[in-house]
C-alpha cells in the first residue's frame, strides 16, 4: 500500500485505518507483534492484519469486529494527530480543482502545518510531480518530514523549515502552483511570484478572516496577478431517516355522539375509538440536515500569473 | 511529466477557450474561421504561436493582437461627491448618442478614449461619489474595452464553462460538487476507474486530467455509444486514451450473470450521422452548441440505424448495369469493411468485459440521468473492497433511496449525503460583501466505501447496517426529526 498506490492486502509496515462504526475510525501503523486495543478487542496484527485483503472484517478478541480500510489522504484528514488546525477534504477538493493540480505538477505549500493537504496535493501530484512545503516551526516540519517518510510519500516532497514571507519558497520559477495558509499571506505575495513558472500558474491564499482577504486581494494586484476571485465553500450532510408523523385528530365532520371519533376511510388509521393516544401515522424517508453545521473554515482567493 | 506545461503555446488544431469577463466560450482553433463571441468577430490566426493566457484585442479588420500593457492613470484628484441624494436618473445624463459612439468606434477610437469621452461627457459623474464612479468606470470598460484571453481548457475552465452555458447537458452538475467527487473518489494517477456518466463527457475528462494517462478508465455508456463532447475539449495527448476502454450498460446484466456473449454490439455509430444528443428534458436552456465544428463521428452518441435498412437503399437504384456492377463491387467492400470494423468493437468489448470481470476497480463515479440505484447496485460489483466510490444526482430523494438500498446490500461503509454551498465573494476595499447572486443548487452526493460483502449471512450485514447507522433513541417523540 501506499498513499500513492493502491494495495490489495495488508503488509508489516503498512498505515492502515480501523473503522469501529458511524464515523469512528483511527489510523494504525502495522507492525508485527504488535497489538492495537479497541473497544471491541483486542487486535493482533501479526494474525489479524498482516496479509489479509484491506476491507476485510476483523473480530476482536472480545467478539466485536471492525474493518481495516485502506489508507486515502481523506481518511488520514479526518484521523490524522492535529498539530494545528487543518483544511478539511471539502476545501481541499477546491483547491485542487482551481489550482489545475494533476499528475507532474510542481506545487509549493505554507504552512505545511499538521500535514493534511499536503498529504492530498501530494496524492494529486504523483508520480511525477512534486511538493515544496514550507513551515516556520521546527518541530512541525521535523514530524511533517517523519510522517512522509512513514508514509511512503518523501521522495515526492521537500520540507523546508523557514519563514515564507521572509525567504520563499526554496525555488525560483517552477511552480505550477502556490498555496498559502499562513497569518500574514500579503507578505508573501511576491515570493510567490517568483516561485511560480515565469510562463505563468496559478496562486491560492486561504484566510478565516476577510480582513486578511481585503490585504491579499491588494497585494495579489499589485503583484499583477490577474483573475482574483474569492469565494467560500461549505459542506452540508443529510442524516437519512425514515420518519413517522403523527395524523391529528380533527374531530368528526357531524356532530355525533356515537361513532368513531374519526375518519374511517383514512387507510393508516389504526382503530380503536375515544380518548386514543395512538392515532394514525403517516411514513416517509428524509435527507435530514444536521443540527449544526459548519457556517465558515476560511475565505479561499484564487488568481492567475499569467 | 505527461502534461504540457502551462507554458503551452496554442497551436492549430488546438481546443481553446476564449474568456472575457466571467464569459467562457470553447472554439476549434482552425485559420480563416470566423469566431463570434460576446458581440464581436475575428479570426484567431494571430493567435497561433501565443502562450495560453495571452490577452488579445480585436482590431477593426477582425484580428487578434494581443494587448499592450496599459499605464495606469495618475490618480489625480478628481472632483467627487458624497451620496446620491441629488442625483435624478432621467437617462439624459449622458450626452453622447448612440451615433455618437457608433462613430467613435468607426474611427477606429479605442475602447479607453471611448470610456474617456463617456465620462467626460456626464453631467452626472462628478457628483458620484468615488465608490460610485469607480463601478461606473468598470462598467464602461467592461462593456468598450472588448479584451479577449485564450485560455488552455482545464476541468477548472470546462466545469465552470459547462455549468453557465449549458448545464442541462450536465445535469446541473456545479463545478465545485464535481471537484468533491474527484477528491473524494481519490482519483489519482494509476487508479482503475470505472466512471458512468452523462456530462457530455465532462466527468470523465475531469477523470482523465487527474489521473495524468495512468492507470485505466472503463466509461460505461447507455445506447450506443458513449458521449465525449466535452473530452475531446481538454486536449489529451493520444496516448491517455489508450487506457480508456468503453463498455455498454445494455451487457451489464449478462456480464454478472455469467452470460455475456459479444453476439449482439450496441448499434453502429454510422460514419455521416447527425450527433443527437439526448436531451434530459429538464432544462429550457437552449441547444446552442459549444463549438463551431462537428465533432468526431467516432466519438459522438450515433443514430440507431438498422444495418440491413442500409443495405437496401444501396440497391434500390441500381438501374444501369454497369452501375449496378460498381455499387455491387462497393457492397462488397463495404460489407467487408463493416465485417472488420465489427470484429474491432467486439474484440474492444471482450477485452473491457475481462477488465471489469475481474472485479477489482479502484473506484466508481456516477453521474448521470438515471435513477443512480440501479447504476450503483449492478456497478458496485465491480469494484474492489475498501475504494471509494462517489454518485452525484441533481436531486436529493433519489439519493434517499439508493442509501437504503445500499444498506440492505451491505459492503458498503461510510456512507454519506452531502451537498455544498459556494458562495463568491466581491473583495474591495471599504466594499467587501458576498457577491449579489448564488447559486441555488448544484446536486447532491451519495459517497462511500466498499468492503467485503459477505454474502452467506444476511443476519451479519443486517447488524452491519445497524452498526454504521447513527444509534436512535429507544423513545420516538414524534416531532423529534432525529428519529
Amino acid at each position: 500500500m501506499s498513499f500513492i498506490e493502491y494495495g490489495d492486502t495488508i503488509k508489516d509496515g503498512d498505515t492502515a485505518i480501523v473503522f469501529l462504526g458511524h464515523e469512528s475510525m483511527f489510523p494504525v501503523k502495522v507492525q508485527h507483534g504488535s497489538v492495537t486495543q479497541t473497544k471491541y478487542g483486542v487486535i493482533r496484527h501479526s494474525t489479524d492484519l498482516i496479509g489479509k485483503k484491506y476491507g476485510s472484517k476483523v473480530t476482536c478478541s472480545k467478539g466485536g469486529w471492525v474493518f481495516i480500510l485502506h489508507p486515502t489522504p481523506e481518511l488520514w484528514t479526518m484521523n490524522l494527530p492535529h498539530r494545528t488546525q487543518i483544511l478539511y477534504s471539502t476545501d481541499i477538493s477546491v483547491i485542487t480543482m482551481m489550482l489545475e493540480l494533476k499528475p507532474g505538477s510542481i506545487v509549493c505549500e505554507s504552512g505545511t502545518g499538521s500535514g493534511s493537504l499536503s498529504h492530498a496535493l501530494i496524492r494529486t501530484v504523483a508520480p511525477t510531480g512534486h511538493l515544496y512545503t514550507v513551515e516556520f516551526h521546527q518541530q512541525r516540519a521535523e514530524k511533517a518530514r517523519e510522517e512522509f517518510r512513514e508514509h511512503g510519500v518523501d521522495h515526492l516532497v521537500t520540507v523546508t523549515n523557514q519563514d515564507v514571507c521572509k525567504n520563499g519558497f526554496g525555488v525560483s520559477n517552477v511552480a505550477d502552483a502556490v498555496f498559502l495558509d499562513i497569518p500574514s499571506p500579503w507578505e508573501a505575495i511576491g515570493h510567490a511570484k517568483s516561485a511560480l513558472k515565469a510562463e505563468g500558474g496559478r496562486i491560492c491564499s486561504f484566510s478565516p478572516c476577510i480582513e486578511q482577504v481585503q490585504r491579499t486581494c491588494l497585494a495579489m494586484e499589485e503583484y499583477g496577478f490577474t483573475e482574483i476571485n474569492t469565494l467560500e465553500i461549505l459542506l452540508r450532510v443529510y442524516n437519512v431517516r425514515t420518519i413517522s408523523l403523527q395524523i391529528p385528530d380533527l374531530g368528526k365532520a357531524a356532530e355525533d355522539n356515537s361513532g368513531t371519533g374519526f375518519d374511517s376511510s383514512n387507510p393508516s388509521n389504526q382503530g380503536s375509538p375515544g380518548a386514543n393516544l395512538q392515532q394514525g401515522t403517516v411514513q416517509f424517508k428524509s435527507g435530514v440536515p444536521l443540527r449544526e453545521m459548519v457556517g465558515h473554515t476560511g475565505y479561499l482567493t484564487f488568481a492567475t500569473k499569467s | 511529466a505527461m502534461q504540457a506545461s502551462p507554458g503551452a503555446r496554442i497551436r492549430e488544431g488546438d481546443c481553446a477557450v476564449l474568456k472575457r469577463g466571467e464569459v467562457f466560450k470553447a472554439v476549434p482553433v482552425l485559420r480563416r474561421r470566423k469566431i463570434i463571441f460576446e458581440k464581436q468577430w475575428f479570426y484567431l490566426d494571430n493567435a497561433i504561436g501565443h502562450i495560453y493566457g495571452t490577452t488579445f484585442e480585436v482590431t477593426n479588420g477582425g484580428n487578434l493582437q494581443p494587448k499592450q500593457e496599459v499605464e495606469e492613470t495618475t490618480t489625480e484628484t478628481k472632483e467627487a461627491g458624497t451620496d446620491n441624494r441629488n442625483i435624478v436618473d432621467d437617462g439624459k445624463s449622458q450626452k453622447l448618442t448612440h451615433d455618437d459612439i457608433k462613430a467613435l468606434k468607426d474611427k477606429g477610437i479605442k475602447g479607453q478614449e471611448i470610456v474617456q469621452q463617456l465620462i467626460e461627457n456626464s453631467t452626472t459623474f462628478r457628483d458620484k461619489t468615488e465608490f460610485a464612479q469607480d463601478k461606473y468606470i468598470k462598467k464602461k470598460r467592461k462593456k468598450y474595452e472588448a479584451v479577449i484571453t485564450i485560455v488552455k481548457p482545464s476541468t477548472r475552465i470546462l466545469s465552470t464553462m459547462y455549468y453557465a452555458r449549458e448545464p442541462g447537458k450536465i445535469n446541473h452538475l456545479r463545478y465545485d460538487t464535481l471537484a468533491q467527487m474527484l477528491t473524494l473518489g481519490n482519483i489519482h494517477a494509476g487508479n482503475k476507474m470505472i466512471v458512468m456518466e452523462t456530462c457530455a463527457g465532462l466527468v470523465l475528462g475531469a477523470v482523465m486530467e487527474r489521473m495524468g494517462g495512468y492507470g485505466s478508465i472503463i466509461q460505461m455508456y447507455p445506447g450506443g455509444g458513449p458521449v465525449r463532447a466535452a473530452t475531446s475539449c481538454f486536449g489529451f495527448p493520444k496516448p491517455y486514451f489508450d487506457n480508456l476502454h468503453e463498455f455498454p450498460l445494455s451487457k451489464v446484466h449478462s456480464l454478472l450473470s455469467g452470460t455475456f456473449s459479444t453476439e449482439t454490439l450496441p448499434s453502429d455509430p454510422e460514419d455521416n450521422a447527425p450527433v443527437e444528443e439526448e436531451s434530459n428534458g429538464l432544462s429550457d436552456e437552449k441547444q446552442t452548441s459549444l463549438q463551431e465544428t462537428e465533432e468526431e463521428p467516432t466519438t459522438e452518441a450515433p443514430m440507431e440505424i438498422n444495418q440491413a435498412e442500409e443495405q437496401e437503399t444501396m440497391d434500390i437504384n441500381a438501374e444501369d448495369v454497369e452501375f449496378k456492377e460498381n455499387k455491387e463491387k462497393e457492397n462488397r467492400e463495404n460489407v467487408r469493411e463493416k465485417q472488420m470494423k465489427q470484429w474491432e468493437r467486439r474484440k474492444k468489448l471482450r477485452e473491457a468485459a475481462a477488465l471489469l470481470k475481474e472485479k477489482n476497480a479502484d473506484g466508481l463515479i456516477v453521474a448521470s440521468k438515471f435513477h443512480p440505484t440501479p447504476l450503483l447496485l449492478s456497478l458496485l460489483e465491480f469494484v474492489a473492497p475498501s475504494r471509494p466510490f462517489v454518485v452525484y444526482c441533481q436531486y436529493k430523494e433519489p439519493l434517499l433511496e439508493c442509501y437504503t438500498k445500499l444498506r440492505e446490500r451491505g459492503g458498503v461503509i461510510n456512507l454519506k449525503l452531502s451537498e455544498t454551498w459556494l458562495r463568491n465573494y466581491q473583495v474591495l476595499p471599504d466594499r467587501s460583501h458576498p457577491k449579489l447572486t448564488m447559486s441555488g443548487g448544484g446536486g447532491y452526493l451519495l459517497s462511500g466505501i466498499t468492503v467485503v460483502l459477505d454474502k452467506g449471512k444476511s443476519d451479519s450485514s443486517n447488524l452491519e447496517a445497524l452498526k454504521m447507522e447513527e444509534p436512535s433513541p429507544k423513545r420516538c417523540k414524534v416531532q423529534d426529526l432525529h428519529c
